[in-house]
């Protein structure tokens, strides 16, 4: 009986306690055509020892990637934040919702919230969504209570796993996605907007699936004369060089934040961003940690706008998000931390110079003209990085690339040599 | 958490403590020629600053530690929330899923490459369907809300396929039955596939009420979802005419499995007739819950909801493991950005493998065995609505101290952080004034149960002798009661300097 305390006499005890004679009348309310006869085809239970090498024979036949990006990105993490994301009182914790006992929690989700918001330009972050994808589904709802228009509008450079979310939750809701197509030489959404008078919003990935920046400067004017709002998907990496998004005109930011602090773990837990301007806070979905005091003045914190909620508005809710993904966004915010104002950009800058040195190694074999950060698309036969083909079939043969701060110059070269 | 007096003073926010140019991090010098960054990227696309703050890796471990210490986990002590199964988290859990041949893997490599995790996806799959009793699951919906969605964008899509074949008028299809037992995420999740919420009452013996469930059900039923122990802890007496009488109007039935620990290895909800449901990871199969998350909401489904399912979909061809989309052209397609939260569901399957049948066997009758003993011993000192044989959970109130003495469950619920213990949910289900809700789970000796009644006790005492004492509590704690109608009117989410 792994993890259950009790002896057979403490068992007896108990039961006696409540007038009951055996365990099988705990369970008198189930009917009894629907209880368990037959045993459970699931194997025994195993010993530690044993459990310890099943589970590593199964890790051993899985092998670590290369040059696979595209929101699972592989950054450094520091030796010290998995020390701190492992203090059991952090990770052993429920939802903050007795404020007393989960200061620590509710600091460290305001300080993740100040700095998702130092690192976007936006006036307020939440505690987190499930990844990039489900969070940028679920700005585009907000779009759309937020207009009563029933159409998105996303460039089709925007990750396509993340349209796909997208699709899925504009089908069941009954809203409309409209693609903007990207242009095949440069790489960047094309310029013409398409926003009409149905559209709820336009969503722009900077820098977007194919690693090409897009010209954003301007266009949450466009977006706004169209009545439309302006969502912005980022690589929050990307933001240690790149001009914030609230410095542009973003009205909703969203990202997959894996990337701060997060290993791969095959796609997941990621860390969905979301940072929007003061005029949306109380449309904004998910917990959010604000500042206050106790009775005696101190400083403390406690969830807050929480009458927004599912748990208390239920039907009229804006959205149905309960947990989400508090370790990652724990993780992220010791990362910051650690990293800093100068780590963040000394990041960024090995990311863009050693993709760009592999850029130009590869000279006409590079797919796309525009400025990129660390992703770019080469032309190649060879099964390396992502083959787009599943993605878009118009770019067969063409590979995805991610270079991060861990690719050595020795790596660099050998591929640019196999390509 | 820690009591001590050192631990209540006010640790500066990670802004206040930085310095300028203090710095943590260790990176490589570039190893490649450098450019300028203007000759990369457009000047009009750079940023100027970036005010992170400046530390010390030994100011970032202390800060961070010593915000821990402010925070209560089940590591620390006794966490009877309801509905939300505080139970012990193994550490070798979290040691499987620290190996790299786990962390280290991509979502989008090729099958061949991450055969280990694709089997044990693929086994997970198959030991979830013999426990719950469905034909498939999906592993993408990250918590339960998600799960909720994700079977509702199933039921809908079921429903527009029958619609659309003729066999029946499901365009007209739209409303969910929920009890008014039910968990805040079900009617929530029904207005975010745009179907609409009905509600149906309890009755006195806290089952679904048979004459207002009979009235609800129509030809707009598309479906109906249910807690079952229900949030009452109580098991639905008439489960079976449930849900024959939804099925016979044309709906299908969902399971919240928040409460699915008193459940296992005693009967499975597909038996009961639901057609689909959501299992919380991060309760029954105790990985741990990360202050918030991640979880994960996995949803099983029986033949009727199995071509919706999300893709892609782990499949076995010959000895080998794949995804695949192209076999399951009905699906509603994705849900999340990649697979789920995979590193969630190794912890939970190292759990099963664990426990094995007959340890999941176990895991039900002992949760319910501390469930029903705790509700004894504390029934004479607080009102106990529903006075039946619990599940996992009961609900007690404090009707008579809020009566008698002006103290409020939420009163009672701070006074115990001053024992030492984490407070049962509150205010909780609604249909309960003053409710306190317990869930003690099965990893909890009788010594300590007994020390949470003996603390329980000793406050109702409290509340004749010194009502005072309660109305103020917590005492002990790192800050006192916090005013959260300033933090509403005053709305600071953001440090700025």
């Amino acid at each position: 009986m792994r993890y259950v305390p009790h002896s057979s006499s403490d068992r007896t005890a108990l039961l006696s306690a409540c007038g009951l004679p055996g365990m099988d009348d705990l369970f008198a309310d189930t009917p009894a055509k629907a209880r368990l006869k037959m045993p459970l085809a699931i194997p025994e239970g195993i010993s530690e020892p044993e459990l310890l090498a099943e589970l590593s024979g199964l890790a051993q036949k899985n092998s670590a990637s290369s040059w696979l990006g595209g929101g699972s990105d592989d950054h450094f993490i520091p030796a010290a934040l998995k020390h701190i994301i492992s203090r059991s009182e952090f990770y052993t914790a429920y939802t903050p919702y007795q404020a007393e006992a989960s200061q620590g929690t509710l600091q460290s989700i305001y300080e993740y919230q100040s700095m998702i918001c130092e690192l976007t330009g936006m006036d307020a972050a939440n505690a987190s969504m499930y990844d990039g994808a489900t969070a940028l589904a679920e700005a585009a709802l907000l779009a759309t209570r937020v207009t009563g228009r029933k159409e998105i509008v996303v460039s089709a450079a925007v990750h396509p796993n993340h349209r796909a979310v997208l699709k899925t939750y504009a089908q069941a809701a009954g809203l409309t996605v409209k693609e903007v197509a990207f242009d095949p030489k440069i790489g960047q959404t094309t310029d013409s907007l398409a926003l009409g008078t149905a559209s709820a919003c336009y969503v722009l990935q900077q820098p977007n699936f194919f690693g090409c920046l897009e010209p954003v400067n301007g266009l949450a004017g466009k977006a706004s004369c169209a009545g439309a709002l302006f969502i912005v998907s980022v690589d929050p990496i990307s933001l240690g060089l790149l001009k914030a998004p609230g410095d542009y005109g973003a009205d909703i930011v969203v990202g997959e934040g894996q990337s701060l602090g997060n290993p791969r773990s095959f796609g997941g837990p990621g860390l969905g961003l979301f940072a929007v301007k003061d005029r949306l806070v109380r449309q904004i979905p998910g917990r959010l940690s604000g500042l206050t005091v106790d009775k005696n003045g101190q400083r403390g914190f406690c969830l807050t706008l929480q009458t927004r909620e599912q748990h208390i508005r239920r039907e009229r809710a804006p959205s149905n998000i309960c947990s989400n993904e508090a370790l990652a966004a724990l993780a992220a915010v010791v990362y910051l931390s650690l990293m800093g104002k100068q780590g963040l950009r000394q990041v960024a800058a090995l990311c863009l110079q050693k993709a760009h040195y592999l850029k130009k190694k590869l000279g006409k074999k590079v797919v796309f003209s525009s400025p990129s950060f660390k992703e770019f698309v080469v032309k190649s036969e060879k099964p390396v990085g992502l083959d787009l083909n599943r993605f878009y079939p118009e770019l067969k043969g063409c590979r995805l690339i991610c270079v991060t701060e861990l690719t050595d110059k020795t790596a660099l070269d050998r591929l640019a040599g196999e390509l | 958490m820690a009591n001590d007096e050192s631990i209540n003073h006010d640790e500066p926010l990670i802004f206040e403590k930085s310095s300028p140019g203090r710095k943590a991090c260790s990176l490589p010098a570039a190893d490649v020629p450098e450019q300028k960054i203007e000759e990369l990227i457009p000047r009009d696309l750079l940023r100027d600053e970036l005010n992170l703050p400046e530390l010390s890796e030994l100011d970032v471990v202390r800060h961070f530690t010593r915000l821990s210490q402010k925070n209560f986990g089940v590591d620390s002590g006794f966490y009877p929330l309801g509905s939300c199964s505080m139970k012990y988290n193994p550490k070798v859990n979290e040691d499987i899923a620290g190996m790299p041949g786990f962390t280290e893997i991509h979502p989008l490599q090729p099958a061949e490459q991450v055969q280990g995790i694709l089997e044990l996806l693929y086994n997970f799959e198959k030991y979830l369907c013999a426990l719950f009793g469905y034909d498939a699951f999906t592993f993408q919906p990250a918590a339960g809300a998600h799960g909720e969605l994700t079977a509702l964008m199933m039921i809908k899509a079921y429903h527009s396929e029958q619609a659309a074949s003729g066999k029946s008028s499901a365009e007209h299809r739209n409303i969910i039955i929920v009890p008014d037992s039910s968990h805040g995420t079900n009617p929530a999740s029904v207005s975010m596939v745009g179907y609409q919420t009905k509600v149906v009452k309890s009755n006195g013996r806290g089952n679904i009420d048979m004459a207002d469930l009979k009235q609800a059900v129509g030809e707009d039923t598309a479906g109906l979802m249910l807690t079952n122990p229900n949030t009452l802890g109580l098991f639905d007496e008439h489960i079976l005419e449930i849900a024959e009488t939804v099925h016979k109007a044309g709906g299908l039935l969902y399971y919240d499995g928040a409460n699915a620990n008193a459940t296992l290895g005693i009967c499975r909800p597909a038996d009961l007739g639901f057609d689909v449901a959501h299992f919380n990871l991060h309760k029954t199969f105790s990985t741990p819950h990360g202050g918030g998350g991640p979880g994960a909401g996995p949803v099983g489904v029986n033949k009727k909801l199995e071509p919706f399912l999300p893709v892609p979909r782990v499949i076995k061809k010959g000895s080998d493991f794949l995804f695949s989309i192209v076999d399951f052209p009905r699906s509603i397609g994705r849900v999340h950005g990649f697979h789920g939260n995979i590193n969630v569901i190794v912890k939970a399957y190292a759990y099963l493998r664990s426990l094995g049948a007959e340890g999941l066997k176990d895991v039900a009758e002992n949760a319910v065995l501390n469930a029903n003993y705790v509700m004894n011993r504390l029934k004479e000192y607080y009102y106990l609505p529903y006075d039946r044989t619990c599940q996992h959970e009961f609900v007690i109130s404090a009707k008579w101290q809020k009566e008698k003495y002006g103290v409020k469950a939420l009163d009672i619920a701070k006074r115990l952080l001053d024992y030492g213990f984490h407070p049962p949910t509150i205010y909780f289900p609604l249909i309960v004034e003053e409710a306190l809700m317990i869930e003690p789970t099965e990893t909890e000796s009788k010594e300590t149960l007994d020390a949470f009644c003996e603390a329980m006790i000793s406050i109702a005492k409290e509340c004749e002798t010194n009502p005072d004492l309660v109305k103020k509590a917590p005492h002990t704690t790192p800050v006192k009661r916090l005013d959260e109608a300033k933090a509403a009117r005053e709305l600071n989410l953001r440090w700025s300097n």
